[in-house]
């Protein structure tokens, strides 16, 4: 059981926010698709979803009032996911830069 | 205090520390599963990069409707979940029970559009393989859809686990398994199915909203 005491009125405002705030959220990624923003539309799209996922994690995964090592142990694991993407991301879009034929 | 006392395995110290051990295994858990999804993530920035136009124009065959409405499906059956764990918590049995079947009936609904969007693929040829149509830069947009059908199978399937755990929920909440001091099991099936949410958020601007202006 968790140690806070528990406020049920508070918790369920707290759901019923973030949910619309996630509502909004889907109208707004699904307006900004249809805006040419040239490269930003990428950037708009995740931006938009990182907050989303945030707002999840954070209230209905109860990361906020939970234990510190899960937020660290997340992060971690994120830094690790980004790593992942950055390492092979550095090959490809290095290829050829040079200009000489296999470098 | 009986009941408590029987719920408290012996190594450790207190109630707390065996819920906090319960959700961190949990996050480990969770952790592998971005592990998971992240390989084949990994897969769709590469050709996304590498073929920037047939991406965008593969996506086009993707019913932006549909998307949307599952999108608003799961984050509902979200809201359900976290209202049933709240429901736990709170040992209310009959609101906990109701707001899993809520939860079941999102994930179905959200699973049944899908199926729909697949079979509406299959018989348009975008299915990966031998019946895959000849259009312009065939060869490329086979990529997309691999990568589509893996990435939202995967997530599919998870979905179809989370039911199944929301199902065996349902039968100990029915069998008064849970109380206000033990409910943790309901709270660990939530980070679950939130995270299939998280997933889905990712999934849905990544393969859906690519390059519809214009």
């Amino acid at each position: 059981m968790p140690k806070h005491s528990y406020n049920p009125q508070a918790a369920v405002r707290a759901y019923l926010t973030v949910f619309s705030c996630l509502m909004g959220f889907t109208a707004l990624t699904v307006a900004a698709a249809f805006v040419d923003l040239g490269p930003m539309n990428n950037v708009v799209a995740m931006a938009i979803a990182v907050t989303k996922a945030v707002l999840v994690a954070m209230i209905f995964m109860h990361l906020r009032g939970g234990s510190p090592l899960n937020v660290l142990w997340i992060s971690s694991g994120i830094f690790g996911f980004m790593i992942m993407l950055a390492f092979p991301l550095l090959d490809l879009l290095s290829r050829n830069i040079l200009g000489i034929p296999g470098k | 205090m009986s009941e408590i006392a029987s719920r408290l395995q012996h190594h450790f110290a207190d109630e707390e520390q065996q819920y906090d051990a319960a959700t961190f295994g949990m996050w480990v858990f969770l952790v592998t599963e971005i592990m998971f999804f992240g390989g084949l993530l990994m897969t769709y920035v590469v050709y996304r990069t590498t073929f920037p136009q047939v991406f965008a124009e593969a996506s086009h065959h993707l019913n932006i409707y549909l998307g949307t409405f599952n999108t608003i499906v799961l984050i509902g059956s979200s809201l359900t979940m976290a209202m049933a764990v709240h429901s736990a918590r709170l040992n209310h049995r009959n609101a906990l029970a109701g707001y899993l079947v809520l939860t079941m009936i999102l994930g179905s609904v959200f699973l049944g559009v899908k199926s729909y969007e697949y079979a509406h693929k299959w018989h348009e040829g975008l299915f990966p393989g031998n019946f895959f149509y000849d259009g312009p830069d065939a060869v490329h947009q086979r990529l997309f859809f691999s990568v589509y059908f893996a990435l939202t199978g995967l997530h599919a399937a998870h979905m179809i686990i989370g039911i199944g755990i929301m199902a065996v929920m349902l039968r100990m909440t029915l069998k008064n398994s849970f109380d206000e001091n033990w409910y943790t099991p309901v709270e660990l099936t939530g980070l679950y199915w939130h995270f299939v949410d998280l997933v889905w958020i990712f999934l849905f601007p990544l393969l859906y909203l690519i390059e519809r202006h214009g």
